[in-house]
């Protein structure tokens, strides 16, 4: 398959390129990036004007509750949203049904991404078995078995020794590891941010003081063992500004934030609207401010959706009974560009953390539009405003606080290897 | 985080479109006159308890349910009370959470009811929002007043308290009001502040522990007090909440008997407020405790009126929810 | 003639037409909120009446409470006598569908069994809905179906007329 794009915005934030030009994608790599010759022999000619062609997104966390009962959507319906959106490639979240713990489970995802041949599928695997921070995974096995990371998913590591082993084990086998920061007794059973908010819904608060307790520990461990930590969901300024000054001392730190974050605080939550429930929890408007200034100053690698669907059900539960989670990577593009009209970001730098941030924060390989790059991108109209209606999405998931926002941004084509896996 | 700061996020589910006070979820963000029109109302249905026949046609017709997924004896008896006074029907159901838990949905068990043709719930759940869930679901095709939800509001408590001060201690304009105990995990306490902030009430404070009484309340527009002695100082009204015995477990309180001698009111500490300062307990009470058998039965405490003036508001509450829910006026 | 109503000529004529039925030792008298007190007040007074004067709101008793709800300033009702037994004068102002005075009688036997319960108003404009009449009235009309008559008050008392009725005789 021969495909040129004509008179595009190429955006690529590998090398910082940026010029109205054209594309050619032959075999799934990227033949030429620059004005493609008339006489170029293509089976699909598709007209760029208007358009910004970038690297794919990646988003480093998703929950495909596959395997799972599939209620509340299973990889099939998530990665379908997940290419709505741009995104070329996922890591799966482990905390499925059952925990992503043993190598059945690796395979099975990774079969059942191939039979769908949507985005690019990156298992991790539990960093401690079910997750429940008692007794270290067969991590070799599982590295055999495909996982690129491992990951507790939202689950502290209750045990500081344990965490201290684990990391250990880890760092021999060189993949990088994904740790949820929170110290869980002081964290509780917290259910939004603890203020005068939560105070004032009578709901059980979540400290900031718990993640800052939490990621101190975290750090302060794999530092004994110099295994390469990912914080892909913080939350405070505290927590970023204790990432920057490990990573000046040299540690092998990085952190993310989710977009819910850098958007919403926890006002949001209102009268119990239990779509604002996420973990972390939404904190103050000053701390959303705080972690607003940490990505305009470059200090955070990765913007992520923090993608967990959860079905019409969720919403005939208690802001208490109501699982976390916002179902939001069909969106994630139009959301970060709110970033950029608010003058946080250049449009660059945004797609800069939604695409090789996170590959480089999860040590993958590097997305790129150079000549060669594997061609997967991702073609948007930046111009197209839209006003969100959840119900429309391809996600099974309707938990999003978003409904009626107006956004720009909408996804034209989606290409993993140079195949069209969406069209909008 | 201030008072002013917060912005309702998806809307305060008691109003309709037309800004009526369709459901009784919370004090807060009443406005003044609708209060005022309650504690009016309320002022006019006391005296129907002293007739021969206790009773008025008013929601003649009309079915409520007190649906209760926690026990309470005194609320749902006072409930089930108001609402026959009003000549309505009244279907008691209690759920044990134990079997809520087990599969129906709590939208399901309101769904089934209103199969029925079921004009109100009055409803009690544990957790916070549960009454806010139901009154987005159902919208103006029944009425609905929260008995008591989690740790977040009991709006009636706070209104007959604020119906007691009203009455017996004189204007809430120029009244300082304390509030002892247990304010963080008080449903009681949140209510009562909005609704004394919402009458105008000078200054409100809130006395307790840390552990009880976090900083953070002062987000609610109260002074936060750790010291009993200071905290009554001047005080004209004093609101003690009841101790859950689970707080020892929890490790807020080293025992009962070290609330009580930091925070229990006894005849010598009632000194420290105004002369005559009134004593108000939404009961049951922990004798003993929280407060003194020598208060509680003294000449100061007004439990016993409380509990009387509870179902005259519970009746004025039920009268003007079901008024504006034939179509009608709510004149605030 | 609108203009002329004299409400005091008219409370003149009714208590020349109450005294008969009156005991001043007995009988009490009820009034119904708002212009229904402000007559009997006049009355009561003129009449040297020792029971003291009682007072009904029938918000709770309204037929149509659920189609129009509340009235935004509900008052006590207050009977500060006992009811079994008594002779009862019933006052109220404008006498038109019998509505109120069927939900006043309602209210009253709340509160007890009454002997007797004669009804006096200043104005019977007709168009009762409901087999109510009124033993005495100072001014019996006709009014046009939607007009409108109110008494303004307390002090002057004052009859107003919304639109033109044709006397009846």
């Amino acid at each position: 398959m021969r495909r040129i794009i004509r008179n595009v915005r190429v955006m690529d934030p590998g090398d910082g390129f940026d010029a109205v030009t054209d594309l050619a994608i032959v075999a799934g790599k990227i033949a030429v990036r620059g004005a493609v010759a008339e006489d170029f022999r293509a089976d699909e000619i598709l007209d760029g004007t208007g358009l910004v062609a970038c690297p794919g997104l990646i988003e480093s966390s998703l929950q495909a509750h596959s395997p799972g009962h599939g209620r509340d959507g299973d990889l099939a319906s998530e990665l379908q949203a997940a290419v709505a959106g741009g995104v070329t490639q996922v890591v799966l979240r482990p905390d499925t049904q059952p925990v992503a713990d043993t190598p059945a489970v690796l395979r099975e995802q990774q079969l059942l991404a191939e039979k769908l041949a949507l985005a690019r599928v990156q298992v991790s695997a539990a960093l401690t078995t079910g997750l429940q921070g008692q007794a270290l995974s067969e991590m070799t096995a599982l590295m055999d078995a495909g996982a690129r990371v491992f990951s507790q998913a939202k689950q502290p590591v209750h045990s500081a020794a344990l965490l201290r082993l684990a990391l250990s084990y880890a760092a021999d086998l060189g993949l990088p590891v994904m740790l949820h920061p929170e110290d869980p007794e002081l964290a509780a059973h917290g259910v939004m941010n603890e203020s005068g908010l939560s105070l004032r819904l009578g709901l059980p608060g979540r400290t900031a003081v718990a993640e800052q307790v939490g990621i101190q520990r975290d750090i302060a461990i794999a530092a004994l063992s110099g295994c390469p930590l990912f914080f892909p969901h913080l939350s405070t300024g505290g927590a970023v500004a204790a990432v920057k000054a490990a990573r000046k001392r040299g540690e092998a730190v990085r952190c993310g934030v989710s977009i819910h974050h850098l958007l919403l605080s926890e006002q949001d939550v209102g009268f119990f609207n239990v779509h604002a429930k996420v973990l972390p929890p939404l904190r103050s408007l000053a701390e959303r401010d705080a972690l607003r200034r940490a990505v305009a100053e470059g200090d955070v690698a990765a913007i992520s959706s923090d993608h967990t669907p959860w079905g019409v059900d969720r919403e005939s539960m208690t802001f208490i009974q109501a699982p976390f989670g916002i179902s939001a990577v069909e969106c994630l593009l139009p959301l970060t560009l709110r970033l950029v009209d608010d003058g946080l970001l250049g449009l660059m730098a945004a797609l800069r953390l939604l695409s090789t941030g996170p590959a480089q924060a999860l040590g993958l390989p590097l997305p790129s539009l150079q000549v060669g790059s594997v061609a997967d991108l991702c073609l948007f109209d930046p111009e197209a405003a839209f006003t969100l209606n959840p119900a429309s999405g391809a996600s099974r998931g309707r938990n999003l606080p978003y409904a009626q926002w107006d956004l720009r941004g909408r996804v034209r084509y989606t290409m993993v290897e140079g195949r069209v896996v969406f069209r909008g | 985080m201030s008072f002013s700061t917060f912005r309702f996020g998806d809307g305060n589910p008691q109003y309709d479109a037309q800004g009526r006070l369709r459901h009784l979820l919370n004090t807060e963000g009443l406005r003044e006159p609708e209060m005022l029109q309650i504690l009016d109302t309320a002022e006019s249905f006391l005296s129907i308890a002293q007739r021969s026949v206790k009773k008025t046609p008013t929601l003649r017709g009309k079915t409520i349910v007190n649906l209760f997924f926690e026990n309470s004896t005194r609320t749902r008896s006072t409930f089930e009370l108001a609402a026959k006074r009003l000549s309505a029907d009244v279907l008691n159901i209690a759920v044990s959470t134990s079997s809520a838990s087990k599969g129906e949905s709590l939208i399901d068990t309101v769904d089934n009811l209103m199969a029925m043709q079921v004009d109100g719930f009055v409803i009690r759940h544990p957790e916070a929002g549960a009454a806010h869930l139901i009154a987005r679901h159902l919208g103006d095709s029944a009425l609905v007043i929260n008995a008591g939800d989690g740790q977040h509001a009991h709006p009636t408590q706070a209104l007959l308290d604020v119906f007691t001060i009203r009455r017996l201690a004189g204007p809430i304009e120029d009244r300082v009001v304390a509030i002892v105990g247990d304010v963080l995990h008080s449903r009681v306490a949140r209510s009562q502040i909005h609704a004394l902030s919402i009458l105008g009430c000078p200054e409100i404070r809130v006395i307790g522990p840390q552990t009880l009484v976090p900083k953070e309340l002062s987000a609610l527009g109260v002074h936060v007090y750790h010291d009993l002695q200071a905290g009554l100082r001047g005080v004209n009204v004093i609101c003690a909440l009841r101790l859950q015995k689970e707080r020892m477990e929890s490790h807020r309180l080293p025992s009962l008997d070290e609330f009580h001698r930091r925070f229990g009111l006894t005849p010598e500490r009632l000194q420290w407020a105004q002369p005559d300062a009134l004593v108000l307990h939404p009961g049951p009470m922990n004798r003993g405790v929280e407060i003194a058998s020598e208060v509680a039965d003294g000449h100061q405490a007004v439990i016993l009126q409380q509990v009387a003036y509870g179902l005259a508001v519970r009746m004025a509450v039920l009268t003007l929810l079901a008024g504006a829910a034939g179509g009608g006026e709510n004149h605030a | 003639m609108n203009a002329d109503w004299d409400v005091t000529t008219l409370l003149e004529g009714m208590v020349r037409d109450l005294r008969p039925h009156v005991d001043p030792e007995q009988t009490a008298m009820i009034g119904i909120f708002t212009g229904g007190v402000w007559i009997a007040q006049a009355l009561h007074r003129a009449l040297g009446l020792k029971t003291a004067l009682g007072q009904l709101d029938i918000s709770f008793y309204r037929d149509d409470f659920s189609q129009i709800g509340l009235h935004p300033q509900v008052r006590a009702s207050d009977i500060p006598f006992a009811v079994d037994g008594r002779s009862i004068v019933l006052v109220d102002d404008v006498l038109y569908t019998g509505r109120t005075i069927r939900a006043a009688m309602n209210e009253i036997f709340d509160y007890g069994r009454p002997a007797n319960i004669l009804l006096a108003v200043l104005v019977d404009r007709g168009g009762h809905e409901v087999p109510v009449a009124a033993d005495i009235a100072a001014l019996r009309l006709n009014a046009a179906a939607g007009g409108q008559i109110k008494l303004r008050g307390p002090d002057p008392l004052r009859l107003e007329l919304l639109t033109s009725p044709r006397t009846a005789s």
